[in-house]
């Protein structure tokens, strides 16, 4: 089951760097972590890799392998050839820190830009009511284990640095719709999801579903409802009405 | 010397359950506080807890409450927890998961809406709050949204080397930025220690990189003391094949939601494991435990969901007995049991981590499993109420702590252990600084020695590989104080570490300071290397077996032991030094609970 593999790493950092060539061992079983946690341990033991559980549930080690943006620990060997050469490269929408690591610090920024979550009162005996089938549907965004791969794909980011000022990525559009869908919530993100976070640049491509490692419908259970909540605040005539009424000058 | 400084009231090391929870109840005690952690915000650990958070909230049995909760974690401990932590704990674990619902966690619901609870080993009644078998993530998304929303400072991707202390206590603390390799130094009055275990001092383990035993090591050179340190929780239930995924956690929820273990004849062995101490609420019949599921008044427990150290014992010994699966374990079966839909709904992350990694789809066939080290039970020495440890200013809370599981903790308790103490640690830690308002001077030959040290091993040349010592280090302590272990090994392993010990003073690293995972390694090992010696000196001393330390030299448990702490602390010479220590007598009103009926 052991053999040798070509492995070509991007080695670099800020000011630039390239592909490295390197042969090494594969055993039965293993995933590309595993190849780049051996090369460490043999060939390059400066070779900078984010990673810590190795079980795909803290979306730590993401980057692209031939091109795609995966999680390195639930890319298994036996998905290439023994022939083919594995290409790895850091996650292209954001800038390279060394390596394989990048400076994911924009969806940081984002998170901290979110209304916070904003609970209504407990019940008199201290405790919150929701029905599973009402909990279910957020439940689905809270599975997000924050890998940034769709973040990484999203061509409104990964080919439009300029739209990144404008436009926080499919990760944050679920967490807006995840907290517009929680049955304790009372805040109302509609406006902020539109103004402030460029709901309306996504043009529902789904790429970020393709990628996400958990199976989260991003596009259709998040961000088609999000959409279609903005669209009936927005558009509908009688609440039009209503907020026009509202905003008339007092004098 | 030029670095980057900052002042706080509270500095938190460590971004896990623990840390978080503490940062945030110091930031609302008024302290100033900043959290440090060595991953990205949101990757800790504690991220990888499947089952759930032990409370008896009584939201499926009203039989259950606080007392029966501590009932069972001081059994499942085998008497030797602190009584103090185990009460505090059992009482206020409840209240401690309604607040994450204030905080927008989203858990599983009972038909009447309130929260869910699951069955897990140990526990008399169904307890666990839980999502599915994600409920790691769930905790540390939901403190994680909670402490960005309380803007308290998260220094991300930085590692603490030293404590820095003087003669009145804690002054602050000293580390480096991953990313540039940049030092920087905290001056604040009170420092929490969160983080977390040491299981990446053994081959075969569940843990992360990040669990390399920091916190442990760094509370020694500061001065405080360990205890229970012998005792190393390895999960009954790891992965064991393909080889790269060995030591991977296979939830307990498994076995809670109606699992079984089966040895490679087909037997469900775990009825020939029951020990007398358990016997009277185990089930003796496969009858009575497959009926206990739905009628638990009725019937006692299936002996799948003994404590972990027992299940892990019975594993080991059945494999070693040529009982065992073709990979070395035995098989854990759902898929006859329960319907597919059922497990898909129940343990989705275990059907994806099988699916994936293993190409086993297990709604259809068994997991081969076996023991992982899993948990450390010992840890910093803490009072109970504040978990302040020996040294004013410093305090410690989750796995980092020891005392709360005494010999073998529960599954489900870890989860809520760091809700309650990282609470009270942040409180603590939080009017302890605002009782020191001056702030001491760093020193800065301290300042300049932590970084002096830091960079040794860019300046020697021709050194040890970091990654080849440890490597080594996991080996000696797999092989020689693992989860059955006697004196002859460990009295080798001792001489093991002492020659790993001379090979960690000769560490070199190759590149430079940014981002350098070698270097960052050669940092961490000199903390793996000390709680391996802490471990292997304690569990030498144990001349008994219990909970998570067994011996075949002294296989039973010893009435004299069961009073007796060993404490670890860090002679002059910088050698560990080890005390006995009378375990703190249990009060009248709570010894009587374990007089009631089971």
């Amino acid at each position: 089951m052991t053999y040798d593999a070509t492995f070509r790493v991007w080695r670099g950092d800020a000011s630039g760097g390239d592909l490295q060539t390197y042969t090494v061992e594969v055993n039965e079983g293993e995933v590309v972590l595993d190849v780049v946690h051996r090369l460490q341990a043999t060939q390059a033991g400066d070779l900078a890799v984010r990673w810590n559980c190795k079980a795909g549930k803290c979306g730590s080690c993401s980057a692209e392998i031939n091109g795609r943006p995966r999680l390195m620990c639930m890319t298994r060997m036996s998905t290439f050839g023994e022939a083919e050469t594995v290409t790895v490269t850091p996650l292209r929408t954001f800038p390279v820190i060394r390596d394989l690591v990048t400076d994911v610090s924009f969806n940081y920024e984002q998170a901290a830009r979110i209304p916070a979550f904003a609970p209504q009162a407990r019940d008199a005996d201290g405790n919150h009511r929701m029905q599973q089938v009402d909990v279910e549907r957020s439940q689905e965004f809270r599975k997000c284990i924050e890998c940034w791969l769709c973040q990484d794909t999203c061509h409104v980011i990964r080919d439009h640095e300029g739209n990144k000022a404008a436009f926080s990525g499919p990760r944050f559009l679920i967490r807006l719709a995840e907290l517009d869908m929680h049955p304790l919530d009372v805040t109302d993100r509609r406006d902020a999801a539109q103004d402030e976070f460029g709901l309306g640049y996504c043009n529902i491509t789904k790429c970020c579903s393709e990628v996400c490692p958990e199976g989260i419908h991003l596009t259709d259970n998040g961000i088609i409802p999000l959409k279609e909540r903005v669209v009936d605040r927005r558009f509908d005539p009688l609440t039009f009405l209503g907020s026009t009424i509202g905003r008339r000058p007092k004098d | 010397m030029e670095l980057e400084r900052h002042d706080y009231d509270v500095v938190v090391v460590g971004a896990g359950g623990a840390g978080l929870r503490a940062a945030i109840e110091a930031h609302e005690s008024g302290a100033r506080t900043a959290v440090v952690c060595k991953s990205l915000l949101g990757k800790a650990h504690t991220v990888m807890a499947e089952g759930g958070i032990a409370a008896a909230m009584a939201n499926l049995y009203p039989e259950d409450n606080w007392r029966v909760h501590f009932r069972d974690t001081m059994r499942g401990g085998k008497m030797l927890n602190h009584w103090r932590m185990a009460q505090l704990h059992a009482q206020e674990a409840p209240d401690r998961v309604r607040e994450l619902e204030d905080w927008g966690a989203l858990f599983d619901r009972t038909p009447d809406g309130l929260i869910s609870q699951r069955d897990f080993g140990g526990h008399r009644y169904a307890r666990l709050a839980h999502v599915g078998d994600r409920t790691g993530l769930e905790l540390i998304r939901t403190l994680q949204q909670r402490t960005v929303a309380l803007g308290i400072d998260v220094y991300m991707e930085c590692t603490v080397t030293r404590l820095l202390t003087d003669d009145d206590g804690v002054t602050g603390a000293f580390g480096y930025w991953r990313e540039s390799g940049r030092f920087l130094a905290w001056r604040a009055p009170s420092v929490v220690l969160a983080t977390g275990g040491i299981g990446k001092s053994y081959k075969v383990t569940s843990n992360s990189w990040e669990y390399t035993g920091d916190g442990h090591s760094l509370a020694l050179q500061a001065g405080a003391t360990l205890v229970n340190m012998e005792f190393v929780q390895f999960h009954p239930t790891g992965m064991v094949w393909p080889p790269s995924v060995r030591g991977i956690l296979v939830t307990e929820s498994v076995r809670g939601d109606g699992g079984i273990l089966k040895n490679s004849a087909g037997n469900r062995f775990m009825f020939d494991y029951i020990p007398d101490f358990f016997r009277k609420e185990t089930a003796e019949t496969q009858d009575e435990a497959d009926r206990w599921y739905e009628d638990k008044k009725n019937n006692r427990r299936p002996p799948e969901l003994l404590p972990r150290d027992e299940v892990a014992r019975a594993i080991n010994s059945e494999v070693k007995a040529g009982r065992g699966t073709p990979h070395g374990g035995v098989f854990l079966d759902i898929a006859s049991r329960r319907s597919a839909e059922y497990i898909r709904k129940r343990l989705p992350s275990m059907y994806h981590q099988f699916r994936e990694l293993a190409e086993v789809d297990i709604t259809a066939e068994a997991m081969e499993v076996g023991p992982t080290c899993h948990y450390v039970m010992g840890g910093v020495e803490v009072d109970p109420d504040s978990e302040a440890a020996r040294v004013p200013g410093l305090f410690a809370a989750g796995e980092v702590a020891g005392g709360m599981h005494g010999s073998n903790r529960l599954g489900g308790n870890s989860l809520s252990d760091l809700l309650v103490f990282g609470r009270r640690a942040g409180a603590a830690a939080a009017a302890h600084a605002l009782g020191h308002r001056d702030r001491a001077e760093l020193p800065e030959d301290a300042l300049a020695d932590a970084a002096r040290a830091a960079l040794a091993p860019f300046d020697r040349e021709g050194g040890e590989n970091p990654y080849t010592v440890q490597h080594d280090l996991q080996q000696t302590m797999h092989d020689l104080v693992g989860i059955i272990r006697n004196a002859t090994e460990m009295e080798q392993a001792l001489e093991r570490i002492a020659v790993l010990r001379e090979r960690v003073a000769n560490l070199s690293v190759e590149g430079h300071r940014q981002y350098n995972p070698g270097w960052h390694l050669a940092l961490d090992l000199p903390h793996m290397l000390v709680v391996g010696e802490c471990i292997a000196r304690a569990a030498l001393e144990r001349q008994e077996s219990r909970g998570g330390h067994t011996r075949d030299d002294f296989p039973a448990t010893d009435a004299g032991w069961a009073r007796t702490n060993l404490v670890c602390s860090l002679a002059a010479d910088g050698s560990v030094a080890l005390t006995r220590q009378p375990l703190p007598v249990m009060p009248a009103e709570l010894a009587e609970i374990f007089e009631e009926s089971p």
